[in-house]
């Protein structure tokens, strides 16, 4: 990795991690106790370990001239392999949490550990460490190839994915300390977010600086998604994050939102990271993987161009569907409700074109587990835009909200949709990264399909159960007009529901597990110096 | 219209400008009305802070996650306001940085929950939920009968004051005071807390034991506020039913 630096960038990683250095010191200076200490000594730590790593190696053979002529694939190599390790956290946290549920006893008796301080540990881990990792490793790849330029620089790309990741860790590791803005989906405290948005500044930058070197007159739609996903994200997370903290060297802080306002802010946010962090950039790797694998253009371009900017505009409204009937103002929920059930129209217009889009590759469906990984993806996009308008439908949502059915359609959403186009595209990618035709065990892609369909299937069959079971149980009356169940009896009728769940999150993270060792076995079999065969960097003249 | 779209895919900027115009018109409708929140939310006269032992409970309930299960959102349905009480008002969370709502129900809302169980029974309920209801699924959490850390609640007082909450000089002044004469209800202080923060205010050892300040202490406290800061909601429901 230091190795395709020339000495230049060599010189600037070695000031930037003196730089990481002297801020972790600061920062566990300025704290001296508690969970920011702590992160200031992981920053330093990271530090040194890169001071020494780029130190030793700042004197090695410069790069050759034809770099310039290559793609720029080692980050992306290093950003898939820190998804599938954080795929391994957050899903064995998931699985964890879950039997937990089924077992509550099995709680340790000390702190770090209980179930509240586990589940941002999942969510975190799931959608920004594994998710996330992927997003920014895939978007490098697609950027380059639509763009036929390589990526505008060899340092920034590093400071975005190991400040990422740096992020990840700074989050997660608080929650275990009891440290959280209890904000969902945003539990990191102030520090980690400035932290953050520096680093999505860079990632930023990064894309439009190698936008500008393309060789390609249009932007291909896939960036015009990863674009939406960077942008919009950066919008919510500065805004939801606005926090005042007790002191410069305090972990805690107190968000500037208060009530009603900061339900609105927080749902805005919460489910625009759905949106743009879920979906948008998700939908930037459907849009290039599936053609590729599939070898078929997208079947609609207009529908394209409708689908995209529906869905850029008309997500940003639905936030307050998460607050129907509470004390809100009626006129927010009603304009949530409504542009969820529009948002159908553009979500369903990118699902029917990647679907219509395998006209004439069903054959290629049938025997290729990659592609077929992709295939799923898109119906369950489909299925579960389709579910989540309808939950936000206010008396649907009368039942369905606060139970496990809203567990069950994320669920939906994040194994059946964004896992899948995940492990999809590392399928692609990883073989062509190593120069190899295809992965090391190929048996092994076959296994993790439909472990992870058969997991997806009993996991958000046994939530929808559990959901509708509840809800119902809530609000039924007897005869005499009085409640039929106490509280704890809907707790009871969960039990067959919630071990199936564990049962099915075991599936999905048994094929995960799969992939991480068949990545790693392909990686590792790679000849040295592979690069991958694919589209020429630079326009070839037509023979 | 196509044309123009083909045109605007040869400019990166444009197309940024185009989403951030695209993506930054619904979040405006929504959340901007909401910042004249001042005039729309009117605070009732009864409503009180939470006291500094309560804050310092808050921050529990924070960093143990409770509020993944637990929702402080009675919303108006018959059957929630049969289950947990009159429905939650805007007002009622208007000092609440950040608000805690929650958005599933593992566990039963707790917006009402002040007054409705004894101290003793949240006690033992924490220590040990199945020692109490057999078949909870709650995690227990045993180290709470930790030594409570006053010493950072002055700072958190003067940070929410910063942000709007009428917490006076006085205050912010005697907080790691009060948090300790509210468990105390044998001592000098204690008469403090009531002026400060009203007669209302639960002045007792919430673990049982006034020797020592626990994090148990902080934690029942602001249990047994969840829903008394106000009655407002109470006499909404109440001017509701009669009609």
């Amino acid at each position: 990795m230091i190795r395709s630096l020339s000495l230049t960038e060599r010189q600037l990683a070695l000031t930037l991690s003196v730089g990481l250095t002297v801020l972790g010191l600061a920062m566990a200076a300025a704290a001296r106790q508690g969970p920011m200490a702590v992160h200031g000594g992981m920053a330093m730590a990271l530090g040194i370990v890169l001071v020494f790593a780029v130190g030793g190696a700042l004197y090695d053979p410069d790069v050759t001239a034809d770099r310039a002529g290559r793609y720029y694939d080692d980050p992306t190599r290093f950003g898939i392999i820190m998804s599938l390790i954080w795929a391994m956290i957050g899903m064995g946290v998931g699985v964890w949490v879950a039997a937990l549920l089924y077992w509550p006893e099995a709680t340790p008796l000390w702190p770090w550990t209980g179930f509240g301080r586990l589940r941002p540990v999942h969510t975190t881990g799931v959608i920004f460490g594994f998710g996330g990792n992927a997003l920014i490793a895939t978007s490098f790849h697609v950027l380059q190839r639509t763009s036929r330029a390589r990526l505008a620089d060899a340092v920034s790309p590093w400071v975005v994915l190991i400040g990422f990741n740096l992020f990840c860790v700074w989050a997660v590791s608080g929650y275990l300390m009891g440290s959280t803005q209890s904000k969902e989906y945003a539990e990191a405290e102030w520090y980690a977010d400035l932290w953050l948005v520096v680093v999505w500044l860079l990632y930023f930058a990064l894309y439009l600086r190698t936008l500008a070197r393309r060789n390609e007159p249009h932007i291909y739609v896939a960036n015009w998604y990863y674009l939406a996903f960077i942008l919009v994200v950066a919008m919510l997370h500065i805004v939801n994050n606005l926090a005042l903290p007790v002191s410069l060297g305090s972990t805690k802080s107190f968000t500037i939102w208060a009530g009603v306002q900061d339900a609105m802010v927080q749902w805005w946010y919460g489910h625009n990271a759905v949106a743009f962090f879920l979906t948008a950039g998700f939908l930037g790797m459907l849009y290039y993987f599936l053609p590729v694998r599939s070898g078929r253009p997208i079947w609609s371009y207009r529908l394209s161009i409708v689908s995209f900017w529906g869905i850029t505009f008309f997500y940003i409204w639905v936030g307050s569907h998460h607050l129907h009937y509470t004390a809100l103002p009626y006129w927010v929920q009603t304009l949530g409700m409504t542009f969820s059930v529009m948002l159908l129209v553009p979500s369903w217009a990118s699902a029917g074109n990647a679907i219509a889009t395998l006209n004439g590759a069903w054959h290629k469906v049938r025997d290729d587990a990659t592609l077929r990984f992709m295939f799923v993806a898109a119906v369950f996009y489909g299925l579960s835009t389709f579910e989540g308008s309808f939950l936000a439908i206010r008396p649907v949502n009368s039942l369905s909200h606060y139970t496990d059915w809203t567990v069950g359609h994320v669920h939906s959403g994040t194994l059946g949709w964004v896992a899948m186009i995940i492990f999809g595209a590392i399928y692609t990618l990883v073989p062509q990264l190593s120069g190899r035709e295809r992965m090391a065990w190929p048996r092994a892609v076959e296994w993790h399909f439909w472990l992870a369909v058969t997991g997806t299937l009993i996991y958000v069959v046994s939530m929808w159960n559990a959901g509708i079971t509840q809800g119902l149980m809530w609000r039924a009356y007897d005869q005499n007009g009085a409640l039929s169940y106490s509280f704890i009896e809907s707790v009871q009728a969960m039990a067959p529901y919630y071990l199936l769940r564990a049962i099915g999150g075991a599936l999905f993270l048994s094929g995960a597990i799969l992939c991480t060792l068949n990545t790693r076995a392909t990686m590792r079999a790679a000849p040295e110096g592979a690069v991958a065969g694919d589209r020429p960097l630079t326009p070839q003249p037509a023979e | 219209m196509l044309r123009l779209h083909y045109n605007l895919e040869k400019l990166s900027m444009g197309l940024v400008a185009a989403i951030i115009v695209a993506a930054s018109i619904g979040g405006i409708v929504e959340i901007a009305p909401l910042f004249t929140i001042d005039k729309t939310v009117t605070i009732p006269d009864d409503m009180r802070q939470h006291t500094p032992l309560e804050l310092a409970g808050r921050e529990i309930f924070l960093r143990e996650g409770c509020y993944a299960c637990h929702s402080q959102m009675v919303r108006h349905l018959a059957d929630e306001i049969d289950r947990y009480g009159p429905y939650s008002l805007a007002e009622e969370s208007a000092y609440d940085h950040p608000m805690l709502w929650g958005s599933k129900r593992t566990g039963p809302d707790i917006a009402r929950l002040g007054g409705k169980y004894s101290d003793d029974w949240h006690v033992a309920h924490l220590i040990d939920p199945r020692a109490v209801v057999p078949a909870s699924i709650m995690p227990a959490y045993p180290w709470l009968t930790a030594p409570l850390d006053i010493e950072t609640l002055s700072t958190q007082l003067a940070t929410l004051a910063r942000l709007g909450v009428p917490y006076t000089e006085a205050m912010i002044a005697g907080a790691a005071h009060d948090a300790l004469a509210q468990s105390r209800p044998d001592s000098d202080g204690a008469a403090d807390v009531a002026a400060r923060y009203g007669e209302g205010v639960a002045i007792r050892a919430f673990d049982g034991d006034p020797a020592r300040l626990t994090e148990m202490d902080a934690l029942v406290a602001y249990l047994q506020s969840l829903g008394t800061l106000t009655a407002a909601a109470r006499e909404t429901v109440g001017q509701e039913m009669a009609k």
